[in-house]
């Protein structure tokens, strides 16, 4: 399992994970969290620090919009999703991010993929 | 309970810190925040361990500004929540500084030790050279008046005729201003007091633009006329302290110099007089100065006499070069039209930062060498704390790493970084202030008092010196604050910072910002040690230079039987009497009467002189200071004859004029024939010269040897001497005895301060032991200051390679082995630092010429200390982390 990455790294990725994350269903940010590091089996420790900057950053720039709704457990909580331009983003860097895999693939090996 | 409630504040800084300015959002945050840590579970351990998962609050709040930073609504904003938004930064600033004590207190120290000395020293500056008397006019167009005489060095007073000529016959001034220092005993409630104060043109008060709160200045015309007009202005301390504040002081009467003067003004509360380092508590005009000034003798029609200390105001628009050349044009005539008394002679015009007659000549190079020193002092601080910022900024990388990620500007960091660095240097400022205000009469503390009046040398703290603090603040925020929040805010930050060690064995060639400012601080410290060094050795050698007379068994004091309302047959036969009491008492060697001591305030009298088979250049007029002395005088002062005789009780007024030349005149004037029997003319009166004398230092230790020679008091009589005596043992006993022969004479008769002639001379050098005090002690605190930076730079260097130190350790590196790595990395900086310091030493002490005595700038030995002490300093320094290093356990370092 891998336990840390590089922070820079990780840093230029938070905008992709919450993206993709958002791109299936709504979600409020803690619950971003808990599947994020389900998804990747305890290997991404995204950091509160990082995510709400992050979030409350992409609301501004019209990639995502917020609404407070009722949660499954009855509470409110507020919920993020993609707006259209959101959507073409996620899109945009879903392809970016296979080409960059595929080139990365082609360039380790068998063993870095 | 506790956890919610902690989970609480913590939401509350955050909400605060990220500086939202709509209501509605901030209210949106919190109840975000707040669900947050209800789905991360109620017990104290869950709720531990999220406050631990979104880190330092700072950071998030700093993020979340970014953020809302953004938004176009605050983009452009109304000065109100630009306001907002400025307070909104200083308090996150303040809150992240609080954070880190530590740093916040040794960076504030720094500063507030380098604005402190800086302001103390600019202070000392404005209040003493620049602007020295408090509530004069137009100080900026007011030059010093000075005599000059050609060929001879330095400047000397102006006559009272001349100076009435000059202010009648020039164009381009506002005013003239005649002054001379004086002094009488005041006795102000239970005790008396020695209290300085002034002879004055008639015009003084008027031409300062100084208006007496109470009665009048002086009017036109009491300047003139023997004694003829017995009034004074007295100052408002005396005032207050003597009259306790009485209304209807005017008219009252005050004895002054044992005549009683009427008074017709109090001075303004803060008014001094015009001469640095004294208070002045009374003015009496020029027409009173034979009661005042030599003891009845008359100058006012004497064009030859000269004694007045001047000033001008130049008109507005003039400068001081054509001013100049219109008083040269007029002393040039005044020379053609009186050569008798002005032949050689010219006049000079003085800023008042040079003026050479108060203290304020005496203590401009003091003063210069200290602004040189506080201002290394002020960017070693600058140096340390921009140090420290690099270090903090790396422990805030990730932060800036974050807010850089989603969009936060590199201005945007750059300001919050430099936000900090203003509330920094702003405090620092404030406690510079404070120290500097606290350190205000320090100038004064160092200098000794004369004649018993202690000197006032006040730093002023006007807004031009609030303003060069603030504006110190600002430059050194710009300058320790700009350095380490651009290399923060760069995309490079961990390059950045890394670049300065590359590991604690590579890359040694290398530098990056930090060891560069420790280059800076190391080689600043060591140029202030060797200024040190040097001045010590200067003050030894002042100290143990021969001032050509004896100074360990010699009394000295003072009798004014002028002022105690003798007449000159009266005091004649006190002087006569006294001495031979005092010869007779036990344990006196001898014992003599002279008008001067050595080594006083007070001028030699000075003449042209002519000298039989001696011709001087037509365009100058032979000139030497001489001294009046009684029998054994010089055989009292251990001032050797080397030929002919002392003179005795019987050169008196009855017998041929006489006098004893020194060697420097004898070699002038005779040019090695023997004087002895050879005439001497001085003001028109022949004498013979009886004697040569040794050579000796007459005003200072520094000076240059000039023609001096020596007249009998007996046929220059003046009831207002100096006694001298010579012990056979320690002399602080004979204090009392001498006390006790003048009282058991007259019980009114008061000798003036009792004290040996060592003590005399070891006044005269103040201003080396103040320039020792200062850059002794700023060089001290300059180390401390540059041993705390390397300490930093070489601390953080083993902290970030101790993967690589425990590697080295694996493979067998011994503990030994890894000291002399860290050693040799620390004195590698130390070596640079001193090769660049010593190179700045040489060309930087020269500058220190004046004062320096006998030492040379390049003086090894000031350099080798300098050298050890800064070698010794930073091992110090690089000790404690190469401990560390050794310590290092390598399983626990190789893991992480």
């Amino acid at each position: 399992m891998v336990t840390a990455y590089d922070r820079e790294f990780l840093t230029g990725t938070v905008g992709v994970l919450i993206l993709s994350l958002l791109t299936e269903r709504a979600m409020y940010a803690y619950e971003m969290l808990q599947e994020a590091e389900r998804r990747s089996a305890g290997a991404f420790h995204l950091k509160e620090g990082t995510l709400y900057p992050a979030l409350h950053h992409m609301e501004r720039a019209g990639l995502l919009k917020a609404a407070w709704r009722e949660s499954d457990a009855g509470r409110p909580r507020k919920y993020y999703s993609l707006t259209a331009k959101g959507r073409r983003q996620a899109e945009s860097k879903r392809r970016q991010w296979k080409s960059i895999l595929s080139a990365m693939r082609a360039i380790l090996g068998d063993a870095g993929a | 309970m506790r956890e919610h409630d902690d989970v609480a504040a913590f939401i509350e800084r955050i909400v605060a810190d990220a500086g939202i300015a709509d209501d509605g959002r901030r209210e949106d945050l919190r109840r975000e925040l707040r669900a947050h840590f209800e789905d991360a579970g109620g017990s104290p351990e869950a709720v531990r361990e999220a406050m631990r998962r979104f880190g330092a609050e700072g950071r998030i709040a700093a993020s979340l500004r970014d953020v809302h930073r953004a938004d176009p609504l605050v983009a452009s904003p109304t000065w109100t929540t630009w306001l907002g938004g400025v307070f909104q930064d200083l308090r996150f600033g303040a809150r992240m500084l609080r954070r880190s004590p530590g740093f916040s207190v040794v960076a504030i120290l720094s500063l507030t030790l380098g604005i402190g000395a800086t302001t103390a020293v600019v202070g000392w500056i404005e209040g003493i050279l620049l602007r020295p008397f408090p509530l004069v006019a137009a100080q900026d167009r007011l030059v010093a008046i000075a005599g000059t005489n050609r060929g001879a060095p330095g400047s000397d007073d102006v006559s009272w005729p001349d100076f009435l000529d000059l202010r009648r016959r020039s164009t381009l001034f506002d005013a003239f201003i005649a002054e001379k220092i004086t002094g009488t005993t005041l006795s102000i409630g239970d005790r008396a007091e020695r209290v300085p104060g002034s002879v004055v043109s008639a015009n003084y008060f008027d031409a300062l633009g100084v208006h007496p709160i109470l009665g009048r200045g002086f009017e036109p015309g009491e300047d003139a006329g023997r004694n003829a007009h017995p009034v004074a202005v007295i100052s408002y301390q005396t005032w207050m302290e003597r009259f306790h504040g009485d209304p209807g002081v005017v008219g009252k009467s005050q004895m002054l110099n044992g005549l009683p003067h009427t008074i017709v003004g109090v001075a303004p509360e803060g008014f001094n007089g015009t001469f640095v380092g004294y208070a002045f508590q009374f003015w009496v005009p020029a027409s009173m100065q034979p009661q005042h000034l030599d003891a009845g003798e008359y100058k006012l029609e004497d064009r030859g006499a000269r004694w007045i200390e001047g000033f001008a105001r130049l008109l507005p628009g003039v400068t001081i070069q054509q001013a100049q050349a219109e008083i040269s044009a007029i002393a040039d005539r005044l020379e053609g039209e009186y050569p008798a008394t002005n032949r050689g002679r010219g006049i000079r015009l003085f800023p008042l930062w040079q003026t050479p007659f108060n203290n304020a000549g005496a203590l401009l190079p003091t003063l210069a060498v200290a602004l040189a020193v506080v201002v290394c002092v002020l960017l070693i601080a600058c140096a340390n704390v921009s140090n420290l910022l690099l270090v903090r900024a790396f422990a805030r990388q990730h932060e800036m790493t974050v807010r850089l990620a989603i969009g936060a500007g590199r201005r945007r960091l750059v300001r919050q970084l430099l936000t900090e660095g203003i509330i920094l240097s702003a405090i620092a400022a404030a406690g510079g202030l404070l120290l500097a205000e606290w350190g205000r009469n320090a100038l004064a503390l160092l200098t000794p008092p004369r004649g018993g009046v202690s000197l006032s040398l006040p730093a002023a703290f006007d807004w031009r010196v609030v303003a060069m603090s603030a504006g110190l603040c600002l430059v050194s925020t710009l300058l320790f604050g700009l350095v380490p929040a651009v290399t923060a805010s760069g995309v490079d930050l961990t390059g950045a910072l890394r670049a300065h060690s590359g590991g604690i064995g590579g890359a040694r060639g290398r530098f990056g910002v930090r060891s560069s400012l420790v280059l800076v601080q190391v080689s600043l410290s060591f140029v202030l040690l060797v200024g040190a060094a040097l001045l010590v050795q200067s003050l030894q050698g002042v100290r143990s230079a021969s001032p050509g007379f004896s100074t360990a068994r010699v009394l000295t004091t003072g009798i004014n039987l002028f002022t105690a309302g003798y007449d000159s047959q009266r005091a004649r036969h006190f002087e006569d009497e006294l001495i031979d009491r005092v010869r007779s008492i036990g344990g006196v060697e001898s014992a003599a009467f002279a008008r001067l001591t050595p080594f006083t305030y007070r001028n030699y009298s000075s003449a042209p002189i002519a000298v039989d088979g001696y011709n001087a250049p037509p365009d100058r007029q032979p000139t030497a200071s001489y001294n009046e002395i009684g029998p054994g005088y010089l055989a009292t002062m251990g001032i050797p004859l080397v030929s002919g005789r002392e003179f005795t009780r019987d050169d008196d007024e009855s017998a041929p004029p006489v006098a004893v030349v020194d060697e420097t005149m004898a070699k002038e004037f005779w040019r090695g024939a023997d004087p002895i029997d050879k005439r001497l003319q001085v003001r028109g009166r022949w004498m013979r010269v009886v004697g040569v004398a040794r050579a000796a230092k007459y005003r200072n230790l520094l000076e240059t040897p000039a023609p001096f020679f020596y007249v009998p008091l007996g046929q220059s009589f003046s009831s207002q001497v100096a006694l001298l005596v010579r012990t056979a043992q320690s002399p602080a006993s004979f204090a009392a005895p001498l006390v006790r022969e003048i009282h058991a004479i007259d019980g009114n008769v008061a000798p003036s301060e009792i004290i040996t002639m060592r003590e005399q001379v070891r006044r005269t050098t103040a201003s080396q032991r103040i320039a020792v005090t200062i850059l002794g002690a700023f060089g001290g605190v300059a180390l401390v200051l540059a041993a705390i930076g390397l300490y930093g730079v070489m601390s953080s260097t083993v902290s970030q390679s101790r993967r690589e130190l425990a590697v080295r350790m694996a493979l067998g590196a011994g503990a030994r082995d890894l000291v002399r790595l860290i050693l040799s990395q620390g004195l590698m900086l130390t070596g640079l630092g001193l090769a660049i310091g010593a190179a700045a030493a040489l060309a930087l002490t020269r500058l220190m010429g004046y004062l320096l005595y006998n030492v040379s700038a390049r003086d090894p030995l000031a350099f080798g200390s300098a050298f050890t002490v800064t070698v010794l300093a930073c091992l110090a320094a690089c000790g404690l982390p190469a401990w560390r290093a050794m310590r290092t356990d390598p399983l626990p370092a190789l893991r992480s």
